[in-house]
């Protein structure tokens, strides 16, 4: 290993970069109207700090913590700013760092003017506002690699409440028509989620013996073991912060709302990475931390994962909002994940970690490819569509692709993971992997129906009013859509390339994986 | 070795070809289709090339394993991506590249005056390239890849024309059906993992004989599970009737000489698994037998010359499923029966593509007739197709279909009376209902308007089709008269798969052979002689007669998606309606009302008690029972 490379604080510089950007578009008045390309810029540098790390990263240690950094910061109650990742870590942060430009470029248009602002005013409050999108994306992102990378509980709690708020600007100011009720949905059932942890967080300290490095993961483990009451209310603290945010059923209800409403830019971000959090805290946390009370849970937790899977997939298909259905296949995904994090086989392990990459890049091109169509056609309700595959082909043609990514039809991401978490469920125990199979059945149809809807059909004549039962639309003639533009193109042929890349050659991530999820999955196996 | 480890190519070519096609988008339209045939007909070079060097080699050597990748190493579950070229594998690779090509090239003229011919080439390549796959992955992972993209490729093309609603529905309703079949494969994988640790074919036959009967009965289940949705078996059936949405090269592609016959390779394939479990054998050959009579009964009834031929294409896999399920007996008789159907009945799609050229894409018997006067080679190929199928000596279908009613009559106990009588009865409904959909084309008056008669309906002007679609017509046509006597000669189809299919004795049918084939023949002159009387020595009514109560059923395939309606679909869409509306009023306003404090405690309760309570408990009841099961069962 190049050691010149390996010795750089690396995480910190990735960390802090997009903060200081975002801090000198937002402050710096003639930096805003090229806020949109600086903003660029800085996640491709971005990109490339975390390819290069990458390239630094020992794989064949993969299940070590590597590129580790250990400042004291509060050390009045013993936390500390410690960052390094693992191999599951380190994929993450690759996942965060790989959609900020994706969301940017597909995102170049996205934000507009309100109505009501006066012509002369228009063109400074246009940049204010692009250039407050830009930071919060780029404060978001220094967040996302910050969690992935946190190796003190403290500091990972802080990150966790901190990545509220650029998120809930961002659904609350530019979202669609009814962003402000969605935005506090999202904000209440986070902080309600968080403040549990935070009780859990302090608790932690008290069965320890304090003093400096006391939040460090490293110095954490097996918590009030002698105590398994204790653990599990501990571990339950926890759990329950990270299935709201995951989201599971029954504390799912804040995303399809927050999906519908967020640009199509920011919905990527929060399902595609930030609610990776709840599954990544999940493994990292709660595993080591209380491996006896997750063991106890786990049935129970499998249970519900479960019924997401089912529920998520049944309620998709009943959806009519096609932002909505994306969310809602969402919960069905996660639940395939926090299955397999539960069921303690390192095969589902593996899966389940694989699937958190892997439904990000897929979701991000299924929210970003139906947002270019639901701004071109003024509805996200899918029943204002018909035979949009003779109107905007390639459009279609990406969608269609993004969708089979996520009906985890094989050659592409979605697959590996769903079948290493099947198998790996089925050996834990038969009927894990006889229930949960049902959601292939239930992803064709809410992919596929989904498809139907809107692509195939005939094409509606030119002015011809959408009929919607009960309710009068005004939205543009179906048939003179364009299809999707050049810079739409290049916005969606990262995440194809991905998604092609996870399906039919995933070792390269698998390597990475597969150390870490024997170890966690371990964890399970000797608790239990 | 040197050409078995380039067999990757086989399905390279035909894939890049796709990829090309697709991303070129409008800019290759001019020759996309030449590109299209000319990958397909590489293939097939390339997999003759294969055949001769396996010739070349003695029985023993004929198998190969190609490694390519390490596809998934995820630690306790390690799938290599490898190709397995053997006998089996090769057959099939045949079959698809060289079928596949002839319909190519038919297919350059019959969609030539679609703008999006293109598309539909890359869709056909995508098709050869996942076929491939399928037939020649070294491991349950990899052939469910091809398997999966097979089905891919399906949806693409039934849904080819999809700015009609109803092919867009067919085109669904058919990767949905497959995907309840693929259920099947994925639990069957789950279990061989838990049971061998692996998914490969080398591991997993090679330990089948030391793992318990149970876990190779539940693998057995899950793969004839699999092998009805892919090939269109009872209970699965219902998607391929929808399928004739399709373009009519695809139909004689997809839906009748390749896909649909890849439960069968499944399970001739996983031969060493059915061994072990008599319970999953006799399962599939139920299948076979109860899907033979379905299909048979149902192509008595229909006028849609494709759905009749799409019933009896059910019905013939139907023939093989049985002698699959038959075990190593039935194996090479399943695969023989598979290639000669192979061309006879995409000769017959072909043929009536081309009767569907000449009449205006009229798919309608009732309005066919004396055809054979305006289309000689259609009439001709068509007549070489139907003489197959019915099994006349010395036609292809003969030696292939005799062959598997007399293992019918095989065995001990209620087994062979059964099945032998099934397979005896459908042979001569097959006469019936082939004979029926031939005369009705090509004999008897014509029922059409030319012009000059009063006949109702828009004018037709039949005429034969370009050579383009004539000639493939020709080739199969050819395969169709005398691939099957070819091959039975020495025996050499059979003995050439036995090292996959393993050498069987000779075994004495219940009984004796020469009572079973003049009585095969006997019936099937009856059912012919049928078709004759009714559909070509009378007028054939324009109108369909109202029919008897059997007929009705079948016309309405014995009620199949009455059926699907009934028990899956409207209840699945009445729970699915209840479910987003509790999640709306009550998960989601229960969750907020935990946090709205004792006022909107208050009011949800109120709510609750105006009707939602009963779905609510019933939900929650549900989560509670499922929960308790599993957390009961994983404590066991």
């Amino acid at each position: 290993m190049p050691t010149q490379f390996a010795d750089l604080p690396w995480l910190t510089i990735l960390i802090v970069v997009p903060t200081v950007v975002a801090a000198l578009i937002w402050l710096v008045k003639p930096l805003r109207r090229a806020a949109r390309p600086i903003g660029l810029a800085t996640s491709v540098l971005v990109l490339i700090g975390v390819a290069l790390m990458a390239g630094a990263f020992e794989t064949a240690d993969a299940a070590e913590v590597q590129f580790t950094q250990t400042v004291d910061w509060i050390s009045a109650i013993g936390a500390s700013y410690a960052v390094g990742v693992d191999g599951m870590g380190l994929t993450l942060v690759a996942l965060a760092a790989l959609l900020v430009p994706v969301v940017l470029i597909a995102g170049w248009n996205e934000v507009t003017l309100p109505s009501g602002i006066a012509a002369d005013r228009a063109e400074d409050s246009l940049a204010y506002r692009r250039a407050g999108f830009v930071s919060l994306v780029l404060v978001l992102e220094s967040l996302m690699i910050a969690i992935f990378a946190a190796q003190d509980l403290f500091l990972f709690y802080v990150i966790f409440e901190a990545m509220l708020i650029p998120v809930y600007f961002l659904i609350g100011v530019y979202g669609g028509p009814n962003r402000r009720g969605a935005a506090l949905k999202f904000l209440l059932y986070s902080l309600a989620g968080g403040l549990v942890m935070l009780a859990g967080v302090i608790a932690v300290y008290f069965q320890t013996d304090g003093g400096p490095g006391t939040y460090l993961l490293a110095n954490l483990g097996d918590i009030a073991s002698d105590n398994p009451t204790l653990q599990m209310w501990l571990f339950l603290s926890f759990f329950i912060a990270f299935a709201v945010k995951a989201p599971m059923f029954p504390v799912h209800t804040w995303l399809p709302d927050a999906a519908a409403q967020a640009t199509p830019g920011t919905s990527t971000l929060l399902v595609g990475v930030l609610d990776k959090v709840g599954t990544f805290g999940m493994i990292a946390i709660c595993l080591p931390l209380f491996p006896g009370a997750a063991a106890t849970a786990a049935p129970v937790i499998i249970v519900l994962a479960i019924i997401s899977i089912i529920y998520g997939g049944l309620v998709a298909i009943g959806q009519n909002d096609l932002m909505r259905m994306i969310a809602f296949s969402s919960v069905s995904h996660f639940g395939f994940i926090v299955m397999g994090v539960f069921v303690g086989t390192q095969t589902a392990m593996v899966g389940a970690m694989l699937y958190m990459v892997a439904h990000g890049v897929t979701i991000a091109a299924l929210f970003l490819i139906s947002g270019f169509l639901t701004q071109r056609g003024g509805s996200q309700d899918m029943r204002t569509y018909s035979g949009m595959q003779r109107v905007t082909r390639v459009l279609a043609g990406t969608w269609l692709f993004a969708g089979l990514a996520s009906l985890a039809l094989p050659g592409l991401s979605g697959f590996v993971p769903e079948y290493l978490v099947l198998i790996g469920s089925f050996e834990a125990h038969w009927a894990y992997g006889a229930f949960a199979v049902i959601g292939v059945v239930l992803s064709a149809l809410y992919i596929l129906l989904a498809y139907q809807r809107v692509f195939t059909g005939p094409v509606p004549e030119a002015g011809a009013p959408v009929e919607l039962t009960g309710e009068a639309l005004d939205v543009p003639d179906r048939a003179g859509l364009k299809d999707l533009t050049g810079r739409e193109k290049w916005a969606i042929v990262p995440l194809a390339l991905v998604v092609l890349f996870l399906g039919l050659y995933p070792a390269p991530v698998l390597e990475l994986l597969s150390g870490v999820a024997d170890q966690f999955a371990a964890i399970l196996g000797s608790a239990s | 070795m040197d050409t078995l480890n380039l067999a990757w190519l086989l399905v390279a070519i035909p894939l890049v070809s796709s990829a090309v096609l697709l991303l070129l988008g409008r800019g290759s339209d001019a020759w996309g289709h030449w590109l299209g045939v000319l990958a397909s007909a590489a293939s097939a070079v390339l997999a003759i090339v294969i055949l001769v060097q396996l010739l070349g080699l003695g029985a023993d050597d004929r198998t190969a394993n190609v490694h390519l990748f390490d596809w998934i190493p995820a630690g306790d579950l390690t799938v290599s991506a490898g190709l397995l070229v053997d006998p089996l594998s090769v057959t099939f690779a045949i079959l698809i590249t060289f079928v596949g090509t002839l319909i190519h090239i038919y297919a350059v003229a019959y969609m030539s005056h679609d703008v999006d011919r293109r598309r539909f080439f890359a869709y056909l390549n995508l098709f050869i390239a996942a076929m491939l796959v399928l037939v020649l992955a070294d491991s349950y992972a990899l052939l469910f890849l091809g398997w999966e993209g097979v089905g891919l490729a399906s949806y693409l093309l039934i849904g080819f024309w999809n700015q009609n609603t109803e092919y867009a529905v067919a085109a669904k309703k058919a990767f949905v059906m497959n995907r309840v079949g693929d259920m099947g494969m994925l639990v069957a994988m789950m279990a061989m993992f838990a049971t061998f640790g692996a998914v490969d074919f080398d591991t997993v036959f090679g330990a089948a004989d030391g793992a318990g009967e149970g876990a190779m009965t539940l693998i057995g289940l899950m793969l004839v599970l699999a092998a009805c949705g892919k090939s269109a078996q009872f209970p699965l059936q219902a998607w391929l009737g929808d399928a004739m949405a399709g373009p009519t090269p695809v139909s004689a592609l997809i839906h009748a000489a390749t896909m649909v016959t890849a439960g069968v390779y499944l399970i001739v394939r996983s031969g060493p698994i059915f061994e072990q479990t008599p319970t999953a054998q006799l399962v599939a050959a139920i299948v076979g037998a109860v899907t033979l009579l379905f299909g048979a009964i149902v192509g008595c009834a229909k006028d849609d010359i494709k759905k009749v031929l799409a019933a009896s294409t059910m019905s013939q896999i139907g023939y093989m499923m049985l002698a699959a399920g038959l075990g190593p007996i039935g194996y090479a008789f399943a695969i023989f029966h598979l290639i000669t159907h192979g061309f006879f009945k995409a000769g017959m799609f072909l043929g009536a593509g081309s009767v569907m050229h000449g009449m205006g894409d009229e798919v309608n018997m009732r309005g066919f007739g004396n055809l054979s006067r305006y289309m000689k080679v259609t009439w001709i190929t068509f007549m070489a197709g139907w003489l197959a199928i019915i099994g006349i000596p010395p036609f292809s279908g003969f030696w292939s279909k005799d062959k598997i009613i007399e293992s019918a009559f095989v065995g001990e106990g209620w087994q062979p009376w059964v099945f032998g009588t099934v397979a005896l009865v459908g042979a001569g409904i097959t006469a019936f209902y082939m004979s029926r959909l031939f005369f009705m084309t090509f004999h008897g008056k014509a029922r059409w308007n030319d012009g000059k008669n009063d006949l109702p309906g828009p004018e037709r002007t039949p005429h034969e089709s370009p050579a383009l679609m004539t000639v493939p017509m020709i080739v199969l046509a050819i395969g169709a008269i005398g691939l099957g006597g070819l091959l039975t000669i020495g025996d050499s189809f059979v003995t050439w798969l036995e090292p996959v299919t393993g050498h069987v004795e000779h075994h004495e049918p219940v009984l004796p052979i020469p009572v079973i084939m003049v009585t095969t023949i006997v019936l099937v002159l009856l059912g012919a002689g049928l078709a004759w009387r009714q559909y070509a020595a009378s007028a054939v009514p324009v109108a369909p007669p109202t029919g008897s109560v059997l007929t009705r059923a079948a016309r309405a395939d014995l009620y199949q998606d009455a059926v699907n309606e009934g028990v899956f679909m409207r209840p699945g869409q009445h729970l699915t309606r209840t479910l987003v509306y509790t999640d709306t009023a009550v998960v989601d306003g229960a969750v907020n009302g935990l946090g709205s404090g004792t006022l909107g405690w208050g009011e949800r309760l109120r709510r609750l008690q105006n009707g939602f309570v009963r779905s609510y408990a019933a939900v929650m009841l549900i989560g509670v029972i499922g929960a308790l099961v599993v957390v009961l069962a994983s404590r066991v």
